[in-house]
């Protein structure tokens, strides 16, 4: 039964639709993330459930309790905010404390559930300082402990770490998912970072001006986006999507991709999917991730169906644990990654590996995974 | 050569900062001047006053000017001395200092972080109070204070100061909250704080600068008015700025002008003090963009 319902939401300013029909269940204990470009509605959905702003439609659940009435404090949810959002005035200790004084928890108790966050964040020598005496990462742990000391059913996360330096965020990133493992807390993420989003999540809500675009595991929407948008927000670098156009030949369908100059590129494709012979003689997008277009050498042994073909080499990216080579198909640049010691030279014909059975298509006039 | 024009340099720049100092020195002299003459004459007999030498230090120093103005000077009828009327204005300035403060913080509060359909209408009104000149509200504010029973009375200057100072103290409040991050409220509001909770908890211990300077400005406002103080007072209930008035300028007698210098001091000494004394703090809220311009 799923812990966390949102049930098709919508949220109106005026006029203004900022959420439409937005459907989304995340299971107990589930890492649920919303990713999306800014201002696609994210932030707003976590203000939603967390009683922030009201919703103009539909209905949210915790625990299959409807809680669109309930006052933030009584969803028994914790958030923890961009900024972190702590109180200047106070200290580390009463921060984390603040919400049980007010529940008017009695102190003793109240400093032990302080004591044990502290050492659970490795804070504990940080308690008697103002926060603005703290480092970056430290606001944050102290944002999370103020969070975790409620053990609410939902933990809400607003771009945490989207103010910290990048080696630190990394090491943030592996702090919050250590703490959901060891808490199995169901946690709801907001981020506009897709690496983010694939490292954490159980679930992925991918969003796009209030829409939701897909939702599924973080393995569905790398391998399986349900149209263009998603395929080109998920994954760095981006998937390739090549036009393209579909043919017979003899018993299969083969991908026609034309080049400047040269004879076009035509492949087999394997498993097509059952709505790609309506496209026969039409124009698809053939979406491709680099790392499915590697070098003979390096193209996974697994896969069931790899066709090469003679590519010219435009630019070469050494980027120390892979190559990047761009090449040109169908007038865009496409960008195959190859392995790091690949000998190739930019100006040169080379042969590159098509993984195509991890190739998608999507029908560019309503740009959807064709299926 | 370049060792010569390098003394030229260092000589420009001497020059230059002497004229400055000099200047400044100027200007302060001129600014304290009326101070000094108030002070210096405060002190002295009156004798040596009518003799004409204004900016001379006293010969024969004595306080009993300033005993006079405080305890025993005629004011209007009776020879109380200023000190009465002291104490009037502390019991109206006092309360209405507090009660437009608290009550622009709260108005700056929910306008800020409780927005409402239409609370900038609302605020544009209270904006617009803050340009009405005080005459034209003569007349209703005396009806109204008719009406309620609290014509000529101390609690019905504190009404009037306190009713009109609530626009500039909102305008203070509310441009000083508008900086302060709403995540703040938001987080509070997921600890469970209540409304009153949220403004005393998190908003007021942050707001130190912009109290200082909502409470000078009033205080200075409130203490230095005349008019409200002449129109709504009656004998038991006149301030001190009315006081001086009818000190200085009784019609019977000599004027003694001793007696009058050192009245004007006691009047203007509780302002003064306000800002030497938060002085500071005023400049640094003004910077944080509480008033602009």
């Amino acid at each position: 039964m799923p812990f966390l319902e949102i049930d098709n939401l919508q949220k109106s300013y005026g006029t203004a639709k900022i959420l439409k029909n937005v459907s989304l269940e995340i299971e107990e204990g589930g890492f649920l993330v919303l990713v999306g470009p800014s201002g696609c509605g994210k932030s707003t959905l976590l203000n939603t459930i967390a009683g922030l702003e009201p919703i103009t439609g539909g209905e949210i659940r915790i625990n299959g309790q409807r809680v669109n009435e309930l006052h933030p404090s009584k969803r028994d949810i914790a958030m923890v905010f961009q900024s972190y959002a702590l109180y200047p005035n106070m200290t580390v200790a009463e921060n984390i404390g603040f919400g049980m004084e007010i529940r008017g928890v009695p102190k003793p108790e109240r400093d032990k559930a302080i004591a044990e966050v502290a050492q659970l964040l490795q804070i504990g020598h940080l308690l008697d300082r103002k926060p603005s005496q703290l480092s970056g990462g430290q606001r944050q742990r102290v944002a999370m402990g103020r969070a975790l000391v409620r053990k609410p059913q939902v933990f809400l996360f607003d771009e945490p770490l989207s103010n910290l330096d990048a080696k630190l965020r990394i090491d943030m990133r592996t702090e919050i998912k250590r703490l959901h493992q060891r808490m199995g807390t169901t946690i709801v993420y907001v981020t506009h970072d897709q690496i983010e989003a694939m490292t954490l999540a159980t679930k992925i809500a991918v969003l796009k001006d209030g829409i939701l675009q897909q939702f599924g595991s973080p393995a569905e929407i790398y391998n399986n986006p349900a149209n263009m948008f998603v395929a080109d927000f998920m994954g760095s670098p981006a998937m390739n999507l090549i036009p393209a156009t579909v043919a017979m030949n003899g018993k299969g369908l083969q991908v026609v991709m034309e080049r400047e100059a040269r004879e076009p590129i035509k492949l087999p494709i394997a498993h097509a999917p059952a709505g790609l012979g309506a496209f026969q003689g039409k124009k698809v997008m053939f979406g491709v991730r680099p790392e499915a277009l590697t070098d003979p050498e390096g193209a996974d042994r697994d896969a069931k169906a790899v066709a090469t073909a003679d590519c010219h080499i435009e630019v070469v990216e050494p980027a120390g644990s892979d190559t990047f080579a761009v090449t040109n198909l169908g007038g865009k640049a496409v960008v195959a990654r190859l392995r790091a010691d690949a000998h190739i030279q930019p100006g040169s014909n080379a042969p590159l590996a098509f993984n195509l059975s991890k190739a998608v298509f999507f029908d560019p006039a309503t740009e959807d995974r064709i299926v | 050569m370049s060792t010569a024009s390098q003394d030229v340099a260092t000589r420009n720049g001497v020059f230059a900062r002497a004229a400055i100092y000099a200047i400044l020195i100027l200007f302060a002299v001129y600014y304290l001047l009326p101070l000094y003459v108030m002070l210096a004459n405060s002190l002295k007999p009156l004798d040596e006053i009518r003799q004409g030498n204004m900016l001379a230090l006293p010969h024969q120093w004595t306080i009993a000017p300033w005993l006079s103005a405080w305890s025993t000077a005629q004011i209007g009828v009776s020879p109380t001395g200023l000190k009465p009327y002291f104490l009037n204005s502390v019991m109206m300035v006092v309360p209405a200092v507090a009660i437009s403060t608290i009550l622009g913080a709260l108005n700056g509060y929910v306008l800020t972080k409780w927005r409402f359909r239409g609370d900038t209408i609302v605020f544009g009104m209270m904006l617009l109070a803050c340009f009405i000149p005080f005459q034209i509200v003569l007349i209703p504010s005396a009806r109204i204070l008719g009406l309620l029973h609290l014509a000529g009375t101390v609690p019905g200057l504190i009404l009037i100061h306190a009713i009109y100072g609530l626009g500039f103290t909102t305008l203070f409040f509310r441009n000083y909250y508008e900086a302060f991050p709403t995540e703040l409220i938001r987080a509070a509001q997921i600890d469970g704080a209540s409304f009153f909770q949220i403004f005393r908890r998190i908003l007021l211990p942050s707001s130190g600068p912009i109290i200082v300077v909502t409470v000078i400005w009033q205080f200075t406002n409130i203490w230095n008015d005349f008019l409200f103080g002449s129109s709504f007072s009656s004998v038991d209930s006149i301030p001190l700025t009315v006081a001086l008035n009818n000190l200085v300028n009784s019609s019977t007698g000599v004027k003694e002008y001793n007696v009058h210098f050192a009245g004007a001091i006691l009047a203007a000494l509780p302002t003064l003090i306000v800002y030497i004394v938060s002085g500071r703090y005023f400049v640094r809220g003004l910077m944080a963009g509480a008033v602009k311009g």
